[in-house]
């Protein structure tokens, strides 16, 4: 089964192409790296399988249902999560509080205009679910304001756990750890069940090869090289627009 | 748990003070001043729902604050009851807001306070200008207070309690909403908007639901208000107005519940109080204002509670560095 299908897709910022014509196939369960230089395009491609931005043209299929026109928060309740590069939780909450909004975004009850958020067991039991994932539990209901930088980058990782996705889209999940988080942060990825298909960018190749079966390089908004891990590394061409020499 | 115990204890102060208040406060001057004050402070309560957890300042409030009252007074005028006409009042007052949502909020920020604006501004325009249905600048009169289970509500005192109770409905209604999911959702959606859609809200219906339950409760207020006065004219839906009631939202502290009711206090005291021994209340007002801004950015209520906070610690630190040195 394929979990996510991207046919021919494309999109321009003004005359800049940011997407050129992407092709990309990920099994159900796999383990995608999408690597590439600084303006590569990753992001933007993230930001297109969500919805966030629409394409010029071409599809995104999920588990074989076209997506490419449906609204973002549409694709959330079909199962698509993600983390963001540049942090973007909600600073005046708890740790608690922010993955619990996660949680409330997929229940009916967000529309629920009786009732303490705080007091919703289900709901506050998943979330500390999703905190000991990340080994937060402890802190849990710290506020925000009060976190280091590599705790919020694992409030990021448990708010798109919490909601039990199918696709999971990690943006740079290693940036601005030092070597000791970014080993918990890849421990805490291997644990991650198979039920889960996941694509991580990663900027810095070193970090997260070893976390991924197949490697898509992308450079100036094309796909240049796929294959495993093996297959990317050894390129030429890999050499040429990712190593720089 | 400790911060638990003053606070209601505090609480049931207010509430005894409020409950007692016309029987100690003989004149029925200073009453009919208190009744202002809760009246207004429904209005910035519900304006505070878009600005303190919208994020979404309007400056059209006053429009639907005005278009409660001319509906009521109108439909009175006309000889209708007055459940009908309140009744009236309250639908049409939500159906304005239903417009004004669906027109501002295809933006945030600068752009969406210049479309209220806007949109108050033609509201008004009507008002002043409908000469055949408003009458224009003389507004028209409201000859007679709804009688409330029997009572009468013609005396200060009586039509004090009648707003006391449609403030504590307004106050506990906006205490759930604050706790309650979709508050939550609300306060997200000012924070992180992109996210908040990134997670399966739709902002755009959450910030349109919260709109209408802020036009539900401005036009409670303008309704009280028009039977405050027994009149209304165009110089209620006024920019100034408007500007007043945010001016109540700032001063006392945005997100707070407690901010709007003091800041309504603050405005409404200046105005008929400060007025009576000062010919130029309005720059006593503006100094307090700038003041508050100056010190306290975050408003009166927060400035208050952080000042008292640290001046706590401060005490303890002293008293602690005492026993040390003994």
């Amino acid at each position: 089964m394929t979990a996510l299908a991207i046919n021919a897709l494309c999109k321009s910022f003004g005359g800049l192409r940011v997407t050129s014509n992407v092709n990309l196939s990920v099994e159900a369960g796999e383990r995608r790296l999408i690597i590439g230089p600084n303006g590569a395009g990753k992001t933007t491609l993230f930001n297109l399988i969500t919805g966030e931005l629409s394409p010029d043209s071409g599809s995104i299929e999920l588990f074989g249902s076209d997506i490419t026109k449906l609204a973002s928060r549409k694709r959330a309740h079909l199962g698509v999560a993600r983390t963001y590069q540049i942090i973007t939780l909600f600073a005046g909450e708890t740790i608690l509080h922010n993955v619990s909004l996660a949680l409330l975004g997929l229940s009916p009850l967000r529309w629920s205009f009786f009732g303490n958020l705080d007091r919703q067991h289900h709901i506050v039991e998943s979330a500390r679910e999703a905190l000991a994932h990340v080994g937060l539990e402890t802190i849990a209901a710290r506020p925000l304001a009060q976190t280091s930088y590599g705790e919020r980058r694992r409030v990021e990782i448990a708010m798109a756990l919490a909601q039990k996705p199918k696709l999971l889209l990690l943006d740079e999940p290693f940036a601005g750890l030092s070597i000791d988080e970014r080993r918990d942060v890849q421990q805490l990825l291997k644990r991650i069940p198979r039920e889960v298909s996941i694509v991580m960018i990663e900027h810095n190749m070193d970090v997260a090869l070893d976390f991924a079966e197949k490697v898509t390089l992308l450079h100036f908004g094309e796909v240049i090289v796929e294959g495993t891990r093996s297959d990317v590394v050894n390129d030429p061409r890999t050499r040429e627009v990712y190593l720089g020499h | 748990m400790s911060a638990r115990g003053p606070r209601f204890f505090a609480i049931g102060v207010a509430i005894a003070i409020l409950l007692t208040l016309p029987l100690w406060i003989a004149n029925s001057y200073y009453v009919n001043i208190a009744s202002q004050i809760l009246l207004w402070a429904v209005a910035a309560l519900a304006l505070n729902v878009l600005v303190g957890y919208g994020g979404l300042v309007s400056l059209g409030h006053a429009a639907l604050f005005g278009a409660a009252g001319y509906t009521a007074a109108l439909l009175l005028k006309a000889g209708h009851g007055h459940l009908v006409a309140d009744l009236a009042a309250i639908g049409f007052t939500l159906f304005v807001s239903a417009i004004f949502a669906i027109l501002s909020l295809r933006s945030t920020g600068i752009a969406f306070l210049m479309i209220t604006l806007a949109l108050g501004q033609i509201l008004w325009g009507i008002a002043y200008r409908w000469v055949s249905l408003t009458q224009g600048d003389n507004g028209v009169n409201v000859t007679t207070r709804p009688r409330f289970f029997g009572i009468s509500l013609a005396t200060a005192d009586a039509f004090y309690y009648a707003v006391l109770i449609v403030f504590a409905l307004a106050v506990i209604s906006m205490a759930i909403f604050v706790r309650s999911p979709f508050g939550a959702s609300l306060r997200g959606t000012r924070d992180q908007a992109r996210r908040m859609n990134a997670l399966g809200y739709n902002v755009w219906l959450i910030r349109f639901l919260a709109f209408l339950f802020s036009g539900f409760w401005t036009g409670i207020a303008g309704l009280l208000f028009v039977y405050y006065n027994q009149f209304i004219s165009p110089q209620v839906m006024a920019l100034q107005t408007s500007a007043e009631i945010l001016l109540m939202v700032i001063s006392g502290g945005t997100a707070t519940l407690l901010g709007p009711i003091a800041g309504a206090a603050i405005v409404v005291v200046m105005k008929n109080v400060a007025s009576a021994y000062i010919e130029r209340w309005n720059l006593v007002l503006g100094v307090i204002f700038v003041l508050i801004i100056s010190f306290m950015p975050d408003g009166l209520i927060p400035g208050t509670a952080r000042i008292w906070r640290s001046g706590w610690q401060t005490l303890r630190a002293r008293a602690a560095r005492g026993v040390r040195v003994s």
